[in-house]
């Protein structure tokens, strides 16, 4: 029975292409402890960011289920918080309308989170720009405002597909420091911390960043490692240039790159 | 002052070439022996536009009424056939071939219809120029409605909201600027359908105005008419480039 936060169990996943049925994920089980950071990595086209909507009910798994908080997901769940690769911030609206959409999609009170939405973005750094247009802002400030509009109703899970990919590499570093910061990695107990997952083909961001890293091999995408990242926290800069960094991205690579290169041979 | 210095400097190759151009139609009617009734003077056009013969306010005023009247009526019932279409899959199915045949339709060719149909008057010429100008609402409204990202609508569905929600907060606002940028194709369009509309059945306006001349030969009240009509045109649609960038500023740049 379930006893995780989320647990998916044999979870699979084929579509109907044009080509015919594609398998795009197989017997999928994981669980994942409420405040963990769990990261999926794997190569584009091992399903995970298809996984991620799976466990937010944005689409059917065609086999297996899925449970999140005790309940199993049939249709999309309204307790969590989505990042995307791209801000997708209505262009029209400030940014701190942007942070309420949420409350205002949801059918609660905006203006009674209008405090909230400002302490987000103070934590984010973009409290002078709340009353900006998102292309007034860089593309970094923008994904910290979809952040904070991702953490307006305080949901207890963080679903982020890939939400650094599309920045350059040195705010990338920077926003997996200001993300440990806003989950409470320095101030809040375990229990205490939001649930992630997060989605990224960056094996050194999800070792920063997880708890756990679960390595994904592609067509059908299967979970090929599980690993526990018993680094210290919180994480610093310096972390990067450690032997046990090192070591455990080496790990993760051989894992993608033998599973990779097996899927070939007996292909 | 730096503003009028920039715009100055952008435009001074126009005014000039302007200048040139009305200097050597002057010179060509004056000492080229062209006859006014072929192609009246600078100057004699210009004395028709205040010229007490006719009477200039009172036409205005009817292509005026007929061109905004075109005008609202295309972007009404463009946006609501926009909003159909991108609404609902089966009114889509249903209405857009009638639509595309619609607008294939030479709409000049029916305005001799709209005379035995509706007779004489402001109306008809309004609806002409709707005719005309209806199509490219209805098309940028239903595309402007379609294109929000994927993620976007996601993210509504996360939080269960409500079709119409969806609709109120995030499709029509993302169409807005497809919807302006068309009416600025509607503006234009509603001034044809005016004229048009007076050529065919009219006593009053500057088509019937142009019309007339025909028979008076006096050639230079029919330009006087035409830089009338580009006024009253390039009025609207100067209007509505400015309601444009007043209501969708984050749009600048799309059109």
């Amino acid at each position: 029975m379930a006893n995780g936060l989320i647990d998916l169990d044999k979870v699979g996943m084929i579509y109907e292409a044009t080509s015919g049925p594609v398998e795009a994920l197989a017997g999928i089980s994981l669980s994942v402890d409420a405040g963990e950071f769990v990261s999926l990595v794997g190569p584009s086209g091992c399903g995970k960011s298809t996984l991620l909507r799976i466990v937010a009910g944005l689409r059917p798994a065609t086999a297996g289920t899925i449970t999140v908080a005790g309940r199993q997901v049939t249709k999309p769940i309204d307790d969590i918080g989505m990042v995307f690769q791209a801000p997708i911030l209505l262009k029209w609206r400030t940014i701190l309308e942007n942070v309420l959409l949420p409350a205002e999609l949801a059918g609660k009170d905006a203006r009674a989170l209008r405090g909230r939405a400002l302490e987000l973005l103070e934590m984010a750094e973009l409290h002078g720009f709340a009353d900006k247009l998102p292309r007034e802002l860089s593309g970094g400030m923008q994904q910290r405002a979809s952040l904070c509009r991702a953490l307006l109703l305080d949901p207890p899970l963080l679903l982020m597909d890939e939400p650094f990919g599309a920045l350059d590499a040195m705010t990338r570093d920077d926003m997996a420091l200001e993300l440990l910061r806003i989950w409470g990695e320095h101030d809040l107990a375990r229990e205490a911390r939001k649930t992630v997952l997060f989605v990224t083909h960056s094996i050194s961001e999800a070792v920063f960043l997880s708890d756990r890293v679960v390595v994904m091999s592609p067509r059908p995408g299967r979970i090929a490692a599980d690993l526990r990242i018993d680094l210290p926290r919180p994480r610093t800069v310096e972390l990067r240039a450690t032997e046990a960094f090192g070591r455990l991205n080496l790990e993760i690579f051989r894992t993608l790159t033998g599973r990779t290169v097996g899927a070939t041979a007996s292909g | 002052m730096t503003k009028f210095a920039g715009l100055s400097r952008q435009y001074w190759p126009t005014l000039v070439l302007f200048a040139f151009l009305l200097a050597s139609w002057q010179a060509a009617v004056s000492f080229g022996g062209i006859r006014e009734y072929l192609l009246p003077a600078p100057i004699s056009v210009w004395n028709g536009l205040w010229s007490n013969e006719i009477a200039w306010s009172q036409h205005i005023w009817t292509t005026t009424l007929e061109i905004v009247g075109a005008f609202f009526m295309a972007a009404i019932v463009g946006v609501a056939l926009g909003v159909a279409i991108a609404w609902s899959p089966l009114l889509a199915n249903a209405l857009v071939p009638f639509l595309v045949f619609v607008n294939t339709l030479p709409k000049v060719a029916i305005a001799p219809l709209f005379l035995i149909w509706m007779g004489y008057g402001i109306f008809p010429n309004m609806l002409m120029g709707a005719l005309i100008g209806f199509f490219p609402v209805v098309i940028n409204t239903a595309v402007g409605l379609s294109q929000v990202e994927a993620d976007m609508l996601d993210l509504g569905r996360v939080f269960s909201a409500p079709k119409w929600k969806i609709f109120l907060k995030i499709r029509l606002p993302n169409a807005l600027p497809y919807i302006l940028s068309a009416l600025k194709i509607t503006a234009t369009a509603a001034v044809v359908g005016a004229i048009v509309g007076e050529f065919v059945a009219s006593q009053r306006g500057l088509g019937y105005v142009i019309v007339a001349t025909q028979s008076s030969m006096n050639t230079s009240v029919a330009f006087a008419a035409l830089i009338w009509i580009s006024a009253v045109g390039l009025a609207l649609y100067g209007l509505v480039v400015v309601v444009a960038r007043l209501w969708a500023p984050w749009a600048e740049g799309i059109d």
